[in-house]
């Protein structure tokens, strides 16, 4: 039977970990979790509710992506960890420290490379690195030390000297990276890393993140791309209108949704109630989602089913254009749990 | 890290942005120049005027184009701040374990300390023109003290507008609508006696009124319990207030960020 799929918003599905994914160099379980949010609510002035009951928790040593569209609550929540706003509502732990109480002692813990570049364009890269050395308190001379590290590491030695205002897009990115390593902290926030970056890039900053997450630093990663939260993340939320709408390990989350996605433009614009009856007769389908000409349908075997998918909907007088068939993606996932696509809503070419 | 050192360093940031663009204080030194320059001979007749309180034009207009010069450039401390505010900057200060009122303040220091710098170059000039000032060193202290106690408010206040407006619009408007009316309404240009009495009555609640009477007075050896302590006591109280609706002006940021 296959009936149209609203998702009820769910405020955590957690996937069961099988012990085997469970990341390198994590503790399992038990541990206290790096990160702790609780019911985060924020309202904005003009009644704009940007977070309403947001909560997750992400181990030490991983890599945690918060996956949702634009204006879903990702940077809010990312703002009220790292303490720049005041939540409404909730709790927020890092390491056991309250983040909405002890703003300050907070504030030695992690590092956070924001959306915007937080570089001083006026400044050379050396002296952005040894002025945030020392606004952490790191003293002179190990500051000195751990610039030259960091310049090494993100190959900008022969830049240091160089105005910001001077460099790439790319290289600023990395001073911004370098910048929230300074300190060497425990918890590493990223938001947005690799928008607006070229994909060289983007496929640098991504092996930097890994390594970093190998090390040892726990790292919570905002992002509206699927392929980074697939690829980098140990674990995914889903944010959408505030709440985490689902929550596992990727491929988890991607297994949960039960068979391949077959995805057809019709030719003329759909009417829900005559594609449903149509794909009835059809079995093991399930998860329609009727949009105008597009038609997406969850099927076990997608490329052996498309045959009777068609012929389906021809019989019904419903004239098909394309179809495709696609193994689930978390795009299928944020469809599945958040009623619509995440690739849609961004237009974004992922 | 205490709050001083923590000052100190931004104020050295700042300072070493400011290095790199020399020219920044050429341009906020030139106008000042011209008025010390030419203004003071264009009006050297001004002394002829019954009444005028000093002998030479030159000398009476030196203190008062050093305190405009202060006023100027403070106003366009908000503009900093609004670049790090959309730079990214500010946020990064804000996530850093620092006192927040280093993070306005660092910026307020390194304004002072330019700020006496440009005060020194001016009467420099003044005197090279034939000023002659019998207050003494003590007189040249009491100058630099009231042109800062008048840049410290005026840059706070400039920084609170950027923080609360976001918007570069409106620190221009406020410049080119507030100060000029300020500098006319005080003894800048004119001796305090010859302006007409509303204009008195106004530059008595004129903060660069305040500065100016006392840097003057100050230079001129004329340190009098309203001619320098009054005046002084007002902008402290004025500087105090802008401090806070500068930190109330970053709380509010910090609400709505």
């Amino acid at each position: 039977m296959v009936t149209a799929f609203r998702a009820p918003y769910y405020d955590i599905i957690t996937m069961a970990t099988p012990s085997t994914s469970i990341p390198a160099g994590s503790e399992a379980s038990t541990a206290t979790p790096a990160i702790r949010v609780k019911a985060l609510a924020k309202a904005y002035p003009g009644n704009r509710k940007a977070l309403d009951g947001l909560s997750f928790e992400a181990a030490a040593g991983t890599v945690f992506a918060l996956l949702g569209p634009n204006g879903a609550g990702k940077s809010t929540t990312i703002k009220i960890l790292t303490t720049l706003i005041r939540a409404d509502a909730g709790e927020a732990q890092l390491l056991d420290v309250d983040v909405i109480r002890q703003p300050q002692e907070a504030r030695r813990l992690f590092g956070c490379v924001a959306q915007r570049s937080g570089t001083d364009a006026a400044l050379s890269a050396r002296e952005n690195l040894i002025i945030q050395g020392r606004l952490h308190r790191i003293p002179k001379l190990q500051a000195r030390e751990r610039m030259d590290e960091l310049l090494a590491r993100f190959r900008l030695t022969e830049a240091a000297d160089k105005v910001v205002s001077s460099f790439s897009g790319g290289m600023q990115r990395k001073l911004d990276l370098a910048l929230g390593l300074m300190h060497r902290p425990k918890i590493l926030f990223l938001d947005e890393p690799t928008t607006g970056l070229d994909p060289e890039a983007r496929a640098e900053l991504w092996r930097d993140i890994g390594d970093l997450a190998r090390a040892g630093t726990t790292i919570l990663l905002t992002t509206h791309y699927l392929e980074e939260a697939d690829r980098l993340a140990a674990r995914v939320a889903i944010v959408d209108k505030g709440r985490v709408v689902a929550e596992g390990p990727p491929e988890v989350l991607k297994a949960s949704l039960n068979g391949d996605s077959v995805h057809f433009e019709l030719e003329a614009d759909a009417v829900e109630a005559a594609v449903r009856q149509a794909l009835a007769s059809v079995e093991g389908s399930h998860g329609l989602v009727c949009d105008r000409r597009s038609v997406r349908i969850r099927v076990t075997h997608g490329a052996s089913a498309l045959p009777r998918l068609i012929n389906a909907l021809e019989a019904a007088g419903i004239k098909v254009a394309s179809a495709t068939v696609a193994r689930p993606t978390l795009d299928d996932v944020y469809l599945q749990f958040a009623g619509r696509s995440l690739r849609g809503t961004n237009g974004d070419s992922l | 890290m205490n709050f001083i050192s923590e000052v100190w360093l931004l104020a050295e940031r700042q300072y070493r942005s400011l290095r790199r663009q020399p020219w920044w204080i050429a341009i906020s030194l030139a106008q000042p120049i011209v008025y010390v320059l030419f203004y003071s001979q264009l009006f050297s007749r001004m002394t002829e005027l019954p009444g005028f309180p000093a002998g030479s034009y030159l000398e009476f207009l030196t203190p008062g184009i050093i305190v405009m010069s202060a006023l100027y450039s403070a106003s366009f401390s908000g503009m900093g701040v609004l670049f790090d505010l959309e730079r990214g900057v500010l946020d990064r200060f804000l996530v850093a374990p620092i006192s927040r009122g280093a993070i306005l303040g660092g910026r307020l220091c390194e304004g002072a300390l330019t700020n006496m710098f440009q005060s020194l170059l001016l009467l420099g000039l003044g005197m090279l023109m034939g000023a002659r000032y019998h207050g003494g060193v003590t007189g040249v202290l009491l100058m630099l003290v009231s042109a800062m106690l008048l840049a410290l408010p005026i840059g706070a206040l400039s920084g609170a507008l950027a923080l609360s407006t976001r918007k570069r619009e409106t620190i221009f408007a406020a410049t080119n609508f507030l100060l000029l009316p300020l500098v006319m309404l005080s003894p800048t240009f004119m001796a305090p006696t010859l302006m007409p009495s509303w204009m008195q009555t106004l530059a008595k609640f004129n903060p660069v009124g305040w500065a100016v009477t006392s840097a003057r007075a100050g230079l001129a050896g004329q340190v009098h319990l309203h001619t320098v302590a009054w005046p002084l006591a007002r902008l402290l109280l004025f500087a105090a207030l802008a401090l806070w609706a500068s930190r109330q002006a970053l709380k509010r940021y910090q609400r709505t960020a």
